[in-house]
């Protein structure tokens, strides 16, 4: 039992509590926060943006300069982790596992010889966890496909149900991570190569900014939609509307393609041969 | 006492989350655990702060009956806040960031030292 740790836990706690004396009372409609700028967002969203969704409408629109430099900040997390991890000397010489793909027999073949990678009777399988469970296979065969229509569907429908770029990156990711745990790493990297992902997460902030770029450059502010008005043919209004989407679209290149650079390179220390 | 207690009981309940994300960040020797307790000490944040924009008697930030023949004015008491929200997106955004470079940093610690526990790291910087 730690207790200096405690006793600082505690005090930091006491002293938070005695600072929410001075906090307005939960759910008050009248709290400073929900007073100053936040009911002109409320108000004038549909008729300014044309989109619903008012967190969509503020953040792709009214507070659309952070959101940019947020993609920035995922897209460097997926740089980070690439530099810190990614190694391309082989490791030390080990034997691997190769596995019979009709009876099911794993034989292990000793350092520094190796079998044929595209064999048709044999396959490599993880010394870890060597996924060759049918069901698991099967399931996640069938479910991948419309876990993406599942995230495409999210990010499409950003400006009228609770979504968004972000939210459909994710789960655009997470479908490609799940072909991963279900196969092994080597099959994930051969749908959606290394290159491929790195390409997408830094074209995923190219769009976001370009799209901005766009504006300035016919005669507007940075980020603002409605210069794209001439340019799409419809008014200011529905440029806007359509500013957002394009937005969410390089966002969610942009997050899909960074979690799986992230899985990629935790999951197998950087080596990319043998996932979890 | 009870009133205060009513009317503030949301802020306690997540400081006490806060505190708890903290004292694994502090306390624990292993270095997962203390990535664990910063997960919950952000965690902690985001639901904080989503709680301060919820208003009585109000619905999500989705506007209703926006397009139609259905359409009128919008007031802002019957939609919650949804500034709060937005910049939790944010902060959710940069909690798996950091969350991905914390795990990629301890496969480097483990790689060097061979051991994730904080007191057997320290030893081996010691003995150095």
């Amino acid at each position: 039992m730690k207790w200096a740790a405690l006793m600082v836990v505690l005090s930091t706690g006491g002293l938070l509590i005695f600072a929410t004396d001075d906090f307005p009372p939960w759910r008050d409609p009248h709290s400073p926060a929900s007073e100053h700028v936040s009911p002109r967002y409320i108000e004038k969203s549909m008729e300014e943006t044309g989109v619903p969704n008012l967190v969509t409408a503020v953040l792709a629109d009214y507070r659309g300069y952070d959101t940019l430099f947020e993609t920035a900040v995922i897209f460097t997390a997926g740089i980070a982790c690439f530099l810190l991890l990614r190694t391309y000397r082989e490791k030390e010489k080990e034997s691997r596992l190769y596995r019979h793909v009709h009876t099911g027999l794993i034989v292990e073949v000793e350092a520094g010889s190796r079998m044929r990678e595209a064999s048709e009777h044999f396959e490599r399988a993880d010394r870890l966890w060597a996924p060759d469970d049918l069901i698991i296979r099967t399931a996640c065969r069938i479910l991948i496909p419309f876990i993406q229509l599942f995230g495409l569907q999210v990010l499409a429908n950003g400006h009228h149900t609770p979504g968004g770029g972000f939210q459909g990156g994710v789960i655009l990711g997470a479908s490609l991570i799940l072909l991963a745990l279900s196969r092994d790493l080597r099959t994930a990297t051969r749908m959606m190569p290394e290159r491929i992902s790195g390409l997408l997460s830094a074209s995923g902030v190219l769009v976001y900014a370009g799209i901005g770029t766009v504006c300035v450059l016919l005669g507007h502010s940075f980020l603002d939609y409605a210069a794209l008005a001439p340019i799409l043919f419809v008014d200011p209004v529905q440029a806007r509307n359509l500013g957002i989407l394009g937005v969410e679209i390089g966002v969610a290149m942009a997050v899909m393609a960074t979690m799986i650079v992230i899985y990629g390179n935790v999951a197998s220390a950087g080596y990319y041969d043998e996932g979890l | 006492m009870i009133s205060t207690l009513i009317a503030k009981y949301n802020y306690w309940i997540y400081i006490t989350l806060m505190m708890v994300g903290m004292y694994a960040m502090i306390a624990k020797n292993n270095l997962v655990k203390k990535i664990i307790g910063m997960n919950v000490f952000q965690t902690a944040i985001i639901l904080f702060f989503v709680s301060i924009g919820a208003k009585q008697d109000a619905t999500i930030p989705v506007l209703e009956h926006s397009h139609g023949p259905e359409a009128h004015t919008v007031r802002a008491l019957d939609y919650i806040n949804p500034l709060p929200h937005v910049l939790m997106l944010t902060a959710i955004v940069v909690a798996v960031a950091t969350l991905g470079v914390a795990l990629a940093l301890a496969v480097k610690v483990f790689n060097r030292y061979h051991t994730l526990e904080e007191d057997e790291i320290l030893t081996q910087i010691r003995e150095e």
